[in-house]
């Protein structure tokens, strides 16, 4: 077995303190130890952006950082970044513009879209195309998400 | 897909993570962003017996210019380089490459050292040391040595690194006078890997270029200056080399590697297309 | 009364997936489980002399290691599905046990506390490889003296049929025009972002056997476990949570998937298995490897006198379970100039065993390929006429007014709307206008290409064709029933992958019962909640789900109007049901559902002087068309070639469908853009990489080009709607009509941009190598 290492964070505004094997990503840690599971898995190689979650303020892949690193640093999931209710607009407008099907990149794309808003609140479709780039859904051909983007920055402005 | 079992040093200065690197030596690896390593520890291509993270280490971030000399530290995330004014001032070619480099979560984790380090002979920031001719500061128990890029990159994935030794930073003489920048690469989809970019330099003054210098990469195993695709250039100006010279020009510079989707001359013939690109932009005034 | 079918009401259910909360396969929580991880066939053909397990076993967290021999009681593997009459097969079992004939096949199992465990083990199995002489490559597939897929085979031909009817040689002869031309097609795969999976727990003490399986059909997984493990169906529960994607990926049933369950069975724990990246695309069904040909003989007066359509495919080392592969080959061949009127079709299909991933039913099963072929041919009769493509179009096409007919290739065709088709989508993409600024551009050296691609789509399956295949009914069933507070909750059979069945059945049942959308609550997915039914594949949940929730609503709302009579005492047919309200004809006081319902349920003494009050319904549906229900449509690409690179920029995609009734245009139209994205994605991008010995090289999202956001065009969608005239509800499917007319409208569109630099391009993907080759640049 791992030898188990003890890291402290904060999730979702909530101090946690776990032992923790080194080889266990963030994602992983999130869902199985603290049951935040609207973090997904699509690929574990850090392409699909499924996994995104938020750091210290900035989204990055779940699964390309171990829980061990994050000693200090404060960490927020989709269910957290629900609950804060700052991903209201767009969660409204993709449920209006049926920008998601199976809903498995969705909570990514999410997080994502929220960064790119607060960065660039008057984006243009091309802008947005961009910024989710690093995203994948399979389901919809992303029109609907464009579209919902675009919807969310007009109903935030 | 998980990691083989590994043991993780954290450690929060660049000594720390020199004597850590002293101690298991070979076995271990320096993880800074983690966004082309720990990919690879997944598929368990990679499997380090030791991590030492460096990414609560104070003083390896962060860019700073003294005099004419512009320090980008390991630890510096893309993001940072992508906005910094300091870069887009003083290294126009890195904010030029920079839109190039990744998604929005790889670019905020991902580390200037990490790239140079990972040495992937597709991306674009070696490259752009190479052709800006970037020292890399390297340092370990037995000291602080400085190695030009020409020498950093040895081969695919392959540095001067020694197992004892961490990448600290990467120094730049900041942008001459008239100097002028491109950057030009082509990729299947935004954010990939380019299946061959190019990197370019000249002196402007006025109509007439000088002193250009290309970069091609993702064509060989690592970056690789084209002395004879710059002479050419240089003898055609102010009218663009042909595309037929230009391929032959490129076979005398470099033996063009396939990757899994693209042939040799394939990428011979983007490169070339690209080199048309960056000697255009070269020549245009009111460009960088 | 408010209608629902036809509106665009937005998915209620997804503001759970919205707030993270949505449960999928590795959500579920399992208590105890142990985790499944497989040694996979590095090699695509080698014997396996000898399997080491020891050190394995001995590693701490490690529980079992599991190699054939330890199933081999539990499950004895299976062969062949008999779909298509003749097809050559070979036994399967769900591990290895002697010799490997794909990368990628299971060969060992470790059960493990932990994933992570699980793959040290695998990583700790020994295997004394003997590789053999392996057959990758489609090309030499049939070459004699070709390496056998399997030892025992004479030759890879798995399978050959023809269709149509013998073409008189004097009409090539004679035609005023002869095209031909050879298609390559590059294999493909569905990468659904959720993985498969597998959660099976089985309890010794009364052989039950439990399993949550990322699937779309979960009575069809029932009765093949009780048919592979020799269990008593009765006694298995298989639920299918959330499912993050299928496409036809997650319809049939997979070795590794198999094997866990046996696996259970055999350590009498539960397990878990949940395939990671890497072995999805080694081991998920692979699509598309196709090599097609196409003749046609052309009148002078742009008649079609014939079309020759041959068409080989790499199946793979197996053929699919349960259904079968030949299906992709078949399909292609089948529909292929469906769309036209022709006076004379003959096709053939020839199937090879390769020692490569087996071949399925990828989202529009060999209906992408027809029409991309027919679409080039056609395009290269009205270069060769010197007429517009959509005028040639208009002109031959089985005009909308000719229904039922029969396709030359022999398929019943009814209610299909070409003509309709073809003129919104030239109104919607303004083609003088597009026509106008692609000449300019051309002017300029810029070249743009426009593309349409026409298409029928089979939908629906019924008995008929699918006849042998085992376990697979082509009926769906539901149970309604409405609970004391007057909601009503139906549990059907058709599954919900995100595509809108749930909402799409509640808008159903709401104006069938006459209920507000609210009240109604669809379930599905769960094998002990809903009767027996075939769950979701080949587009059947509006045509078959639908037309089923609405003869259900209705069976309910006569039971409604029937308790409400004896409540009121009066006749029923006095009665309506609307919008949760039952009202007298004449007028005078009526009563809330609500209230019924809750008097139904307390209180039946009011009852008593009538018959039983039922406010429930059970009720099945299979549809009596004698084959796949055929829905058409158009779809047209804009699109840019950098002749100097090769780079395809797509600048806009339109596509009108003819779904018959549209229960839900919100839905159906974003289901149309995601197929497209995947037709997008064969025309432009995807692609599985084989070295010469069958080693797939771009198993990672890396390196296997899916089309991301900013690769994509805006897509514009338009529909007919034609009502099917033989159901009530009179909807058609609606899943794969994107895929299907994407990749055929891309090819075109590309060919167009490509004719003034007198190039051309028939292999798909058309990446920026291939098309400067084309060019003649490299």
């Amino acid at each position: 077995m791992d030898d188990l290492v003890v890291v402290s964070m904060t999730v979702n505004g909530r101090a946690v303190r776990r032992a923790v094997s080194p080889r266990q990503s963030l994602a992983d840690f999130l869902r199985q130890d603290l049951g935040l599971t609207g973090t997904h898995l699509g690929c574990e190689h850090g392409v699909c952006g499924a996994c995104t979650i938020v750091v210290d303020g900035r989204i990055q892949r779940g699964c390309l950082s171990f829980a061990a690193q994050m000693e200090g640093h404060t960490v927020e999931t989709i269910e957290g970044a629900t609950a804060s209710g700052r991903l209201a607009a767009l969660q409204t407008a993709f449920r209006e513009r049926n920008a998601l099907q199976c809903g498995f990149c969705t909570p990514g794309i999410l997080l994502t879209a929220a960064e790119f808003l607060a960065d660039n609140p008057r984006p243009i479709r091309d802008a947005i195309r961009t910024a989710l780039s690093g995203n994948v859904c399979r389901c919809t051909g992303y029109h609907a998400i464009v579209d919902a983007v675009a919807s969310a920055a007009e109903a935030l402005s | 897909m998980k990691p083989r079992p590994f043991k993780l040093i954290r450690v929060d200065s660049a000594e720390g993570a020199s004597e850590a690197l002293a101690r298991h030596g070979e076995e271990a690896r320096i993880l800074a962003g983690g966004q082309s390593l720990v990919p690879m520890m997944n598929f368990r291509v990679a499997a380090p017996a030791v991590l030492v993270d460096i990414n609560a280490c104070t003083g390896l971030g962060g860019i700073t210019r003294t005099g004419d000399i512009i320090r980008l530290g390991a630890l510096t995330r893309h993001r940072e380089t992508a906005t910094s004014t300091l870069v887009a001032d003083a290294l126009p070619l890195l904010a030029m490459a920079m839109p190039h480099v990744g998604h929005l979560a790889i670019c905020n984790r991902g580390t200037f050292g990490g790239s140079l380090a990972h040495a992937d002979p597709a991306a674009e920031l070696p490259a752009c040391a190479l052709l800006l001719d970037g020292s890399v500061v390297i340092g370990s128990l037995r000291g602080e040595r400085r190695v030009a890029a020409a020498d950093f990159f040895r081969g695919l994935y392959t540095t001067a690194i020694e197992p004892d030794e961490l990448l600290l930073a990467v120094e730049f003489q900041a942008r001459r006078p008239n100097a002028v920048f491109a950057f030009h690469e082509l990729a299947r989809r935004h954010g990939d890997f380019a299946l061959a970019g190019i990197a370019a330099s000249a002196i402007r003054v006025g109509e007439m270029l000088g002193d250009i210098a290309f970069v091609g990469f993702g064509i060989a195993d690592r970056p690789v200056l084209l002395p004879s695709v710059a002479r050419l250039a240089a003898g055609a100006l102010p009218r663009l080399p042909q595309i037929a010279a230009l391929k032959e020009a490129l076979a005398a510079d470099v033996e063009i590697l396939p990757d899994n989707q693209q042939s040799p001359a394939m990428k011979a013939h983007i490169v070339a297309e690209l080199i048309l690109d960056a000697l255009g932009q070269l020549s245009r005034k009111g460009t960088a | 009364m408010t209608k629902n079918i036809g509106s665009a009401r937005p998915r209620d259910d997804v503001r759970l997936l919205l707030d993270g909360r949505g449960t999928y396969l590795d959500d579920v929580p399992v208590t105890g489980a142990l985790h499944v991880a497989f040694l996979r066939s590095p090699h695509a053909h080698a014997d396996i002399a000898k399997i080491a397990t020891a050190a394995a076993a001995a590693l701490p967290g490690v529980v079992r290691v599991v190699t054939a021999s330890d199933l081999a009681a539990i499950c004895h593997g299976w062969g062949s599905s008999q779909t298509f009459p003749g097809l050559v097969e070979r036994r399967q079992t769900a591990l290895a046990a002697t010799r490997a004939v794909y990368q990628g096949q299971p060969v060992a199992a470790v059960a493990a506390e932990t994933r992570a465990i699980a793959e040290d083990g695998v990583e700790a199995i020994e295997v004394d490889w003997r590789p053999l002489p392996e057959m990758a490559a489609l090309d030499h597939a049939l070459e004699p003296g070709a390496a056998p897929a399997h030892g025992d085979l004479a030759s890879n031909l798995a399978y050959s049929g023809t269709i149509g009817a013998n073409i008189d040689p004097a009409i090539w002869k004679e035609a005023a025009h002869v095209l031909e031309e050879s298609f390559i097609f590059h294999r493909v795969t569905g990468v659904p972002l959720e993985t498969r999976g597998v959660v099976a727990s089985y309890l010794p003490a009364d052989g039950s056997l439990t399993v949550y399986q990322s699937h779309t059909a979960p009575h069809q997984l029932r009765s093949l476990y009780a048919m592979h493990l020799g269990l008593d169906e009765g006694r298995i529960h298989v639920v299918t949570p959330q499912v993050g994607g299928s496409f036809g990926v997650k319809i049939h049933l997979y070795p590794d998937e198999i094997a866990t369950c046996a696996i259970a069975r055999l350590i009498g724990r539960p397990v878990k298995f949940i395939a990671d990246r890497l072995e999805s695309f080694t081991a998920d069904i692979h699509a598309r490897e196709q090599r097609v040909r196409a003749r046609v003989a052309l009148g002078a007066d742009g008649r079609f006198l014939a079309w020759q359509v041959d068409c080989l495919l790499g199946m793979g080392a197996f053929s699919t379970h349960p259904g079968s592969s030949v299906q992709e080959g078949d399909e292609t061949v089948r529909l292929a100039a469906t769309p036209y009127r022709v006076d004379a079709f003959a096709g053939r299909v020839d199937v090879a065993f390769q020692n490569k991933t087996i071949v399925g039913q990828y989202r529009g099963v060999g209906h992408p390929m027809a029409s991309a072929v027919t679409e080039y041919m056609v395009d290269r009769s009205a270069e060769a006429l010197g007429v517009l493509p959509e005028e040639l179009r208009r002109r031959n096409y089985v005009p909308d007014d000719a229904y039922p007919t029969t396709s030359a290739s022999g398929l019943p065709l009814d209610a299909l709307s070409h003509r309709k088709c073809l003129d919104e989508i030239l109104r919607l993409m303004d083609m003088p206008a597009l026509r106008l600024a692609q000449a300019a551009f051309r002017a300029k050296g810029v070249y743009r290409g426009i593309g349409l691609s026409a298409f029928i789509e089979r939908t629906a399956t019924n008995v008929p064709v699918n006849a042998h295949v085992r376990k697979a009914t082509a009926q769906d069933g539901v149970t309604l029933h409405i609970d004391p507070s007057g909601s009503v909750r139906a549990a059907i059979t058709v599954t919900e992958q995100g595509q809108g069945t749930h909402t799409a059945i509640a808008q159903v049942i709401a104006d069938a019962l006459g209920v507000p959308f609210e009240r109604v609550t669809v379930i599905s997915g769960d094998s002990a909640a809903t009767p027996y039914g075939s769950g979701i594949r080949a587009s059947r949940g509006a045509p078959v789900g639908g037309e089923l929730a609405l003869k259900a609503g209705r069976a309910l709302r006569r039971n409604v109007l029937a308790a409400a009579a004896t409540l009121l005492q009066v006749a029923p047919d006095d009665l309506t049901l609307d919008n949760g309200t039952i009202l007298r004809r004449g007028g005078g006081r009526g009563v809330r559902l609500d209230e019924l319902a809750e008097a139904v349920h307390f209180r039946p003494q009011l009852f008593q002087h009538g018959a039983q009050p039922n406010l429930s319904v059970a009720m099945h549906f299979g549809h009596d068309w004698p084959t796949l229900v055929p829905t058409n449509g158009i779809q047209a690409s804009y699109l840019e070639v950098d002749a100097r690179t090769g780079m395809v920029r797509l600048l806009h995609h339109w596509a009108v469908d003819d779904f018959g009734t549209l229960i839900n245009p919100l839905l159906a139209a974003e289901q149309v853009r995601g197929g497209i994205a995947q037709g997008i994605g064969q025309a432009l991008y995807e692609e599985l990489l084989y070295s010469e010995d069958g080693q797939l090289t771009n198993a990672t999202l890396a390196d296997y080009l899916l089309p991301k956001a900013s690769d994509l065009p805006d897509i514009t969608v338009g529909h007919v709607e034609t009502p099917w005239p033989h159901s009530e509800l009179g909807a058609k499917g609606a899943g794969e009509a994107g895929t299907t007319g994407a990749l055929g409208a891309v090819l075109t569109a590309v060919n167009d941009a490509l004719r003034p630099l007198g190039a051309k391009i028939t292999e798909m993907p058309m990446t920026p190598e291939r098309i400067l080759r084309a060019l003649g640049k490299i």
